[in-house]
């Protein structure tokens, strides 16, 4: 964003880290407050994450969709663009998914794979396209027309799952599962294994690489980021602001589309009925913003925001800590982001030196 | 000054302060008379702002002390200065647009009825009160947004004086304003020295040091070179200890070999954002090896017809021709590409992206082609490399070409403007107020850029809204005057006085084309 790029990666990250802890205390004080013992809570947060490889598994699993969605709101926002239709986008990739890794049983796996992948992420950014079009050629606010898109992709996704693409063998309102050869390997033992964590974070990590190289690295991502930054000195400069808006959405949508395919093909094998949104599309904002719009840095703050969501599950096992207290943490330290300058004004108090707040932080990691 | 006895109204010695890199400050000594006006001059980042945002708590000085009135004061935040009388007018105005005028005055002072009631009338009253005390006509109840950037300064002054200012601080006031509006300006400061106020004024125009200043203090990177009474001073004297060497203030030119016509604009109309006439039946023409100046008030048409000529407007009707090719409402990069650059008025928000390195901005509009890129993939090392090699042709003082161009100094993103636009080999440069708020020494440079372009053959159209600009470049001059060019001028017929008449609307130039042929 606006901070110089050349201040290194602590520059970068100092505040971040330190919302991270201050984020941390505050949601020490309430669960101190609901009666519950703080450092056994993050102990079995801690635990609940890492103790056990099954842990570690099901972390990555949370982490998965969220780089997706956080590398789809980062794309976009580099255009200058808000997209909070990810939700959407992420609900039509997984429908499509289901469909193709259906319809194309028989193919050979190295075909049907990539294809399943592929409808997911075409049918995110055919989502996407719709806003993006109305945004770049009439100029109508993105904010809306995304939202508005997600709930059209909620109740579609809601008729498609009790009818049309409706499981039959079964009461409950699944589609089909896909076929062998349209599911994501998993790292330990065979699709039924308890270790569900699957090549598809590989596949995140690759478009986090994929959008790197976009942005910083290609004609088109230069496009992109100077309409974002100053779109003004964009069209001064005979750049097409139309054009590199809608290319943005249309890669932000592929991003959250794959989070729904890569969903579908490695972790559920079939599309289950949603009765509300999940929340990877608005917690990929968050992401997005804590990595601040930074493709490694989605990938880093979506590690965050899994561990505490997987976290979260566990204080309640373990330490009887209400879920709720772990949603206070993650939204403090929200909160603190973006009260950036808040937080860089105490880290600016003398005596209260950066070193310390980073010494603390590896220790709490 | 006679009142050498008295004890001045401000004191500063030894004021000492250190920026990363940078000594802003290197002990100096600063001291204003009670009821003067004093310029500090200088440079862009010699340190006279830093100087005074010390004087007025915004920065600690590293060592140093003030006195205000004989006595020693410890000023650590702007309220301390306040309490002390000291009122500072920023170059950047601190004005909330929706409020009006009174509202913005009253602001964290409010008057109130009740305890908690705002009294609107009564701030509006104490408004027209102290405005017209002090002879500054202002419109308590407009809205900021609707009123003029110098009525908008007025409102800045006017809040200082609401405060209990008496040592009014103007940071660069004449930067922003036309050259109506500084005479204005400069009559509201002679009011207010009449009634016992004592100013510092900012600037780095010498011809404003000599207009209204009794004495001035030179600042030169960091340090004080001279302070002077102004009535035994010159320009000359003064540019020198500005820059530090002898500064060339008339352009160096030789006369004009002008060649074949390349742009020729026929007819053109143009609209503006209201959709209201703003450019009507302008004809024009500009040749190689000439530079054409546009004079004319702000707000008479010029900058839509640069945006017409370079594709960031449409034309309602009429022709612009480059080189007998017709280009009327061509795409920015189809102008581009068939030579045509321009260093626009806005260079914060056109001319940069002021978060892109210098390096991103130099290939604003190359970026696309090798040897920038190769099949949509940036070639990073040539990019970088031809940066480079524009910092050093074109001497830009930057720790390097990563360095994101929002921080540079305003001197300094106009000289990255500059390189690239003239870098590209044009046919035609248009330069709109290309040396709008620069110091004398970018000045100097931008203006010998433009000859060089002339010499070198290309057609330049230079508007400005600086006469001695115009004045000291054009080969031939129109005036613009309501969206119409009133006349053209060749550079020998062209008066101060003359082009004054023209561009208030009050005289018409000789026929355009009987002094096209007399020129060509």
């Amino acid at each position: 964003m606006s901070r110089p790029r050349n201040g290194g990666l602590w520059q970068e990250l100092r505040v971040p880290a330190a919302a991270v802890i201050i984020g941390l205390i505050i949601g020490a004080v309430f669960m101190a407050m609901t009666g519950a013992n703080p450092l056994t809570a993050y102990g079995a947060l801690l635990s609940g994450c890492f103790g056990k490889p099954v842990n570690i598994s099901e972390t990555l699993v949370y982490i998965n969709p969220l780089i997706f969605t956080g590398l789809s709101i980062a794309v976009a926002y580099r255009a200058g663009l808000f997209n909070i239709g990810a939700e959407g986008q992420m609900i039509v990739g997984m429908v499509a998914a289901a469909v193709v890794g259906y319809a194309g049983t028989g193919l050979p796996r190295a075909i049907h794979l990539p294809l399943t992948i592929l409808s997911g992420a075409l049918a995110g950014a055919i989502w996407a396209a719709v806003p993006g079009y109305l945004k770049a050629r009439l100029g109508v606010h993105e904010v809306v027309n995304s939202i508005m898109m997600n709930y059209i992709a909620l109740y579609l996704s809601h008729y498609l799952v009790n009818g049309p693409i409706k499981d039959p063998q079964v009461i409950a309102p699944y589609s089909r599962e896909i076929a062998d050869s349209a599911k994501l390997f998993r790292f330990f033992g065979g699709f039924r294994s308890e270790f569900r964590v699957n090549t598809g974070i590989l596949i995140a990590v690759a478009a986090a690489l994929l959008v790197y190289y976009v942005l910083y690295k290609t004609t088109t991502g230069y496009e992109i980021r100077a309409v974002g930054a100053n779109a003004d000195a964009a069209r001064y400069a005979g750049i097409n602001v139309p054009k590199a808006m809608a290319v943005s959405m249309l890669l932000a949508g592929s991003m959250a589309g794959l989070a729904g395919a890569v969903q579908v093909c490695g972790i559920q094998y079939k599309f289950l009925d949603l009765f509300a949104f999940e929340g990877f599309g608005l917690d990929g904002i968050a992401v997005a913003l804590v990595g601040k719009i930074n493709p490694f840095g989605v990938v880093g703050a979506a590690s965050l925001f899994g561990i505490l969501s997987r976290g979260a599950q566990m204080m309640q096992g373990i330490a009887h800590v209400p879920k709720q207290v772990a949603g206070i943490v993650q939204a403090a330290i929200v909160f603190m982001i973006a009260a950036e300058g808040l937080v860089e004004g105490w880290l600016s108090i003398p005596g209260l030196s950066l070193k310390k707040a980073g010494k603390a932080q590896k220790e709490d990691a | 000054m006679a009142q050498s006895q008295r004890v001045p109204v401000l004191a500063m010695k030894g004021i000492t302060k250190q920026f990363p890199g940078v000594l802003a400050n290197d002990r100096v000594d600063f001291t204003l008379e009670q009821g003067e006006i004093h310029a500090l001059l200088g440079e862009n980042g010699a340190g006279k702002s830093t100087l005074m945002k010390i004087l007025y708590g915004l920065y600690g000085a590293d060592s140093g002390t003030i006195s205000v009135r004989g006595q020693e004061a410890l000023i650590r935040e702007p309220n301390d200065a306040l309490r002390l009388g000291i009122g500072m007018v920023h170059q950047h105005f601190m004005l909330v647009q929706q409020f009006t005028v009174a509202e913005n005055l009253v602001l964290g002072s409010e008057p109130r009825r009740r305890g908690i009631f705002l009294d609107m009338n009564a701030a509006v009253a104490k408004v027209k009160e102290v405005s017209e005390q002090y002879g500054l006509a202002i419109d308590p109840n407009a809205r900021i947004t609707d009123i003029s950037v110098g009525m908008q300064q007025r409102v800045e002054i006017l809040k200082a004086l609401l405060r209990g200012a008496d040592i009014l601080i103007l940071d660069e006031p004449t930067a922003v304003l036309t050259p109506q509006e500084v005479s204005e300006l400069f009559a509201i400061m002679r009011n207010l020295q009449a009634r016992g106020k004592s100013i510092v004024f900012i600037t780095h125009k010498l011809k404003e040091v000599m207009a209204i200043s009794e004495r001035v203090t030179v600042v030169r990177r960091g340090r004080v070179v001279g302070s002077l009474d102004t009535s035994s001073t010159s320009v000359d004297e003064l540019a020198r200890l500005m820059v530090g060497r002898d500064v060339e203030l008339v352009v160096e030119k030789g006369p004009a070999h002008p060649g074949e016509e390349i742009l020729v604009v026929d007819d053109l109309n143009v609209l503006d954002a209201r959709r209201l006439p703003a450019v009507r039946g302008v004809s024009l023409s500009v040749r190689g090896g000439e530079i054409l100046g546009i004079a004319g008030v702000d707000g008479n048409g010029q900058t839509q017809l640069v945006e017409a000529i370079t594709g960031m407007r449409r034309c309602a009707s009429g022709r612009v021709m480059l080189a007998g090719k017709d280009i009327t409402n061509s795409e920015p990069r189809r102008l581009f590409e068939s030579g045509v650059v321009h260093i626009p008025a806005d260079r914060q928000r056109h001319g940069l992206i002021l978060d892109f390195s210098i390096a991103e901005n130099m290939v604003l509009q190359t970026y696309y082609r090798p040897p920038f890129s190769v099949k949509g993939r940036l070639n990073w090392e040539v990019i970088r490399s031809e940066a480079r090699r524009l910092i050093e042709e074109f001497d830009i003082r930057t720790p390097g070409e990563d360095v994101p161009a929002g921080s540079l100094s305003g001197g300094n993103q106009q000289k990255v403007i500059v390189a690239r636009e003239l870098s590209r080999q044009p046919e035609l440069v248009i330069a709109a107020q290309p040396t709008r708020g620069l110091d004398v020494g970018a000045i100097e440079f931008v203006h010998g850029r433009l000859v060089e372009a002339r010499d070198a053959g290309k057609a330049v159209l230079l508007v400005s809204l600086e006469l001695d600009e115009i004045l000291a470049l054009a080969d031939r001059i129109a005036v613009m005057y309501e969206g119409e060019v009133v006349g053209v001028l060749s550079r020998d017929e062209a008066t101060e006085e003359l082009l004054g008449l023209m561009m208030a609307g009050a005289a018409r130039g000789s026929d355009p084309d009987a002094s096209e042929v007399a020129t060509g």
